[in-house]
């Protein structure tokens, strides 16, 4: 019952801290580790790793996957509900508030910024992925030649998904299932 | 109790197809919160992200909480986040038991590459759309455009970009309604 308590407290904290995105827990978890001797770097690395093959937030999978296996089945539900605890009941209290001052005009005008704000920020993340998605630094680097930074087959794969969404507009989930197929078949990660 | 089940599905259906964060997950949301269920608008879920920044917490979660307490409020919250979170939980606990190596397989790491660059085009679209949403005059395209180049050059906090552009907000709405008195 303890370790539970604690993996609760212990993620409630990750969550509390970690402000603007999974990767922001990644600190906190090797805090953890160096602490606790529980988990290990490599650990993390390979938490890491099916994190980012795997569907859903990176800070719930690694919640998920520490308090696996830490503490089985019930380990991992006490440090994922750890982990949106804080979210939880500051996004409630948040929006109490917004309800209640919707109308006024100076929240009104803090969104007129904000929203600008926002759309770059997750425009800036989006560049963040496409850079590693579609260009390869190291090679170029090791190379020096142009024409191997860019990864072509994942740059035409791109250039087609992007004239394919305007043009037939289907549920985003057909366009991942085609490229993972797509990844499959032309082995886009080189292997 | 059906629109609580349905908050549930629809959250667990988009946390089942993110793949990579809370970013990813914004083409969902834009085609099954605001199209199909119109739980909340395109500016609202803008206002959602900015919140998300900065404040404490895994935007993912975030947003999911914000739309459910919008929506049935704090019991409604509950079942949108348990939602979001379901599918990662099951599928960790899954790998974790049965596949040690599941990484070092050929057929995920490919799979997964392609699915990285259709997650790069969607990004893409949905800023496109959030775009004409928020850069609705100079002063919000020039904001964009600057905070744009900002995070993608300095490692600056998203917070500090927040926190900013809310006064700047502020300040440029009150000033203008100056001039015009």
């Amino acid at each position: 019952m303890i370790l539970y308590f604690e993996l609760f407290l212990e993620f409630f904290k990750i969550g509390l801290f970690s402000i603007g995105g999974g990767l922001a827990t990644l600190p906190f978890l090797q805090d953890y580790a160096a602490r606790t001797g529980l988990i290990t770097e490599a650990d993390i690395a390979n938490m890491i790793a099916i994190s980012e093959s795997t569907p859903g937030p990176i800070g719930v999978n690694s919640a998920t996957y520490f308090g696996y296996q830490l503490g089985g089945i019930s380990g991992s539900i006490f440090a994922v509900l750890g982990l949106v605890a804080p979210s939880v009941i500051i996004i409630i209290l948040v929006s109490r508030i917004l309800q209640k001052f919707k109308s006024n005009s100076y929240v009104d005008a803090a969104f007129y910024g904000l929203r600008p704000a926002s759309t770059a920020l997750i425009a800036a993340a989006g560049i963040g992925v496409a850079r590693i998605t579609l260009l390869d630094e190291t090679l170029y680097h090791l190379t020096g030649s142009l024409s191997e930074l860019f990864r072509w087959k994942h740059i035409l794969l791109a250039v087609l998904l992007f004239f394919l969404i305007k043009k037939t507009n289907k549920h985003p989930v057909v366009y991942l299932a085609g490229s993972a197929v797509v990844g499959i078949l032309f082995h886009f990660a080189g292997v | 109790m059906k629109e609580l089940v349905t908050l549930f599905l629809t959250f667990a259906r988009i946390g089942g197809m993110t793949f990579g964060g809370g970013y990813a997950m914004l083409p969902m949301l834009q085609r099954d919160i605001v199209e199909k269920h119109h739980w909340a608008t395109e500016e609202e879920l803008m206002d959602y992200y900015a919140i998300g920044q900065c404040t404490p917490g895994i935007i993912a979660v975030n947003t999911a909480t914000f739309i459910g307490h919008k929506q049935r409020g704090l019991i409604g919250a509950l079942f949108a986040t348990f939602g979001i979170v379901f599918p990662s939980w099951v599928i960790i606990m899954i790998i974790a038991t049965f596949i040690s190596n599941f990484t070092d397989l050929a057929i995920v790491q490919n799979a997964f590459a392609g699915i990285q660059v259709c997650v790069c085009v969607l990004i893409l679209n949905a800023v496109l759309r959030l775009f004409k949403k928020s850069a609705v005059d100079a002063v919000t395209g020039l904001l964009f455009a600057a905070i744009s180049l900002l995070s993608v050059f300095t490692n600056l906090s998203p917070v500090l970009f927040v926190i900013f552009a809310g006064l700047f907000g502020i300040l440029v709405r009150c000033l203008g309604r100056k001039n015009v008195k």
